[in-house]
């Protein structure tokens, strides 16, 4: 098997796509979005619970979608919940640079390791959008944008 | 029929230059001819040689380049017209693609003749492309869009449609293959029922053109639509068989130069026949290639292409079924040689990323079929499609390349 495949698929990946973390629709969310890619058809919503300061107190997601967009969103929600929002919006400003090859010296602090996981995806450019579905969506959570499309 | 041991897949595949290529390290397995096909050699020389040696515009001139390319353009038509078996060369428009000829028709015949309550029948197979225009005119008209529904194998529901036809019905809007599943519709059941019913026919022929003879005067059909870079030609250049008496009394589509009689600034008439529906100057050398592909694949044969295919088909759907958590979406009695198939707890996006890396060429997604789709509850499928130029290794290639996603997928 070739070797950038078993890259964009490790372990870590298929676990969070098979059992992906906050899949869930919490009752107190007071922010989410709807994002859709066309293309795919894939679907997520992204719900956050945004307390005082841009804290983010909780995030969640559902939704349908290939293996590296449901590990992605599960890694997300994992990541920025107990960020602010301008944390949150800093990771995903790098991870976006990371996953299109625009960035080699990627640092997320804590998440660095994390993130780099998902870094299989720059070798195939026509999976970048399943990777940022969900940060798209969790960034327009915040801005009270309800719907997103990647295209 | 030419007995199956004289089709010499081997011979055919040299005709496609593509094949010389690897993919990834891998030979390229390319089952993915339903979005598009490859392109024979005969088809790339021909329009070269057209830019080359004799490229002018058509219609225009009187100097010896316009002549020569105007008769190379209107013969392109003649073989399109001998192909279909069309009454008359004036039957035959050349567009951009199946999309726009659909368009062409929705938008002026459509717009023409339907009134607010009149029936637009479709089906749950269709296309995108057949399903969206209609929508827009009945929008524009006030009629109404209604799906012949289809069975759980993905067969088209006779008798359904048979309870549908009524006098409201005015325009029935079928495809003659899926391009998703790759059910083979009735059309010519079709196509009666609904003449009796005082309806007017569109057959999407863009998956069958590749594929079989298509007669429209034996189906009887009014229009037929089909593309043709799917039936090994270039892109951008499609094709409007309609019925004289139906062209005839149509609105031009598209407005511009050689599809007038005389224009003054009160008023101007337009061409008879063909010319009405070519505003502008046309895909001159893509309808020219477009000549050369239907030459070429009259030249193997339908009889032999279909039974070769058939066997493909056969031999595809046989190793596939071997897979376990393999879903073949799509089981028709009738079907051309296009399989879809999902995976247990696999994503086809993620299917066709691995399979790639194996040199296997197949499409993911919806197809744009999403009422299918929903038909059969799934967000998208794996696609394989096959052609005349594909052989049993190719088969073999995607069974491996699907195996090597259950071990990536454990």
């Amino acid at each position: 098997m070739m070797d950038d495949l078993r890259e964009l698929y490790q372990e870590v990946i298929l676990d969070h796509s098979k059992r992906p973390r906050n899949f869930r629709h919490p009752a107190d969310a007071n922010h989410e979005a709807h994002g859709y890619n066309p293309l795919c058809g894939d679907t997520v919503n992204v719900y956050l619970k945004m307390g005082h300061n841009g804290l983010i107190e909780d995030a969640a997601f559902e939704g349908k979608g290939c293996a590296i967009s449901l590990a992605s969103a599960s890694m997300m929600t994992e990541i920025i919940k107990g960020k602010t929002e301008s944390e949150a919006r800093e990771i995903f400003d790098g991870f976006q640079k990371l996953v299109k090859g625009e960035e080699n010296e990627f640092d997320a602090g804590e998440d660095t390791e994390r993130l780099m996981m998902l870094a299989g995806v720059k070798e195939f450019p026509m999976r970048v959008k399943c990777a940022t579905l969900a940060w798209h969506a969790m960034s327009s959570a915040m801005d009270d944008k309800p719907e997103i499309s990647t295209e | 029929m030419n007995d199956m041991t004289t089709y010499d897949v081997e011979k055919i595949r040299r005709d496609f230059p593509i094949f010389s290529r690897e993919v990834h390290g891998k030979p390229l397995a390319f089952m993915d001819s339903g979005a598009s096909a490859q392109k024979p050699q005969v088809v790339i020389d021909t329009m070269e040689k057209a830019y080359l040696e004799t490229y002018a515009n058509v219609h225009r001139g009187v100097h010896y380049l316009s002549q020569v390319s105007t008769e190379l353009y209107e013969g392109a038509r003649e073989i399109v017209s001998a192909h279909l078996n069309a009454a008359s060369i004036e039957e035959v428009i050349f567009t951009k693609n199946a999309t726009e000829s659909i368009n062409l028709v929705a938008y002026s015949y459509g717009w023409a003749n339907l009134k607010p309550g009149d029936e637009i029948l479709l089906s749950t197979l269709e296309h995108h492309s057949n399903i969206v225009p209609w929508q827009l005119i009945a929008e524009k008209t006030g009629a109404v869009v209604k799906a012949v529904p289809i069975d759980e194998h993905g067969e088209f529901m006779l008798d359904a449609y048979y309870g549908m036809l009524g006098p409201k019905t005015k325009i029935v809007a079928v495809t003659h293959i899926s391009n998703a599943i790759g059910t083979i519709t009735p059309v010519r059941e079709i196509i009666d029922a609904a003449h009796d019913a005082g309806a007017v026919v569109l057959i999407d022929g863009s998956q069958a053109a590749p594929h079989m003879k298509i007669d429209v005067q034996s189906l009887g059909a009014d229009f037929y639509v089909f593309t043709g870079h799917k039936v090994f030609g270039p892109t951008g250049i499609g094709v409007l068989y309609g019925k004289a008496e139906l062209l005839d009394k149509m609105p031009p589509f598209l407005a511009g130069g050689d599809m007038i009689e005389r224009v003054t600034f009160e008023k101007t008439t337009f061409a008879k026949g063909h010319a009405k529906f070519e505003a502008g100057t046309p895909p001159i050398v893509q309808a020219i290639g477009l000549g050369a592909a239907i030459d070429y694949v009259n030249n193997i044969g339908f009889d032999r292409i279909g039974a070769h295919e058939q066997m493909l088909l056969a031999y595809a759907t046989e190793q596939l079924k071997q897979i376990n958590s393999l879903r073949i979406i799509g089981q028709a009695k009738h079907k051309a040689a296009i399989i879809s198939f999902t995976l247990d707890g696999v994503h086809p996006h993620d299917i066709g990323t691995i399979v790639d890396r194996g040199g296997v060429a197949i499409r993911v997604g919806h197809h744009c079929a999403q009422p299918l789709m929903d038909h059969f509850d799934v967000a998208a499928t794996a696609r394989a499609s096959f052609a005349l130029y594909n052989n049993r290794a190719d088969v073999d290639a995607l069974v491996a390349a699907v195996r090597s996603v259950q071990e990536i997928f454990g």
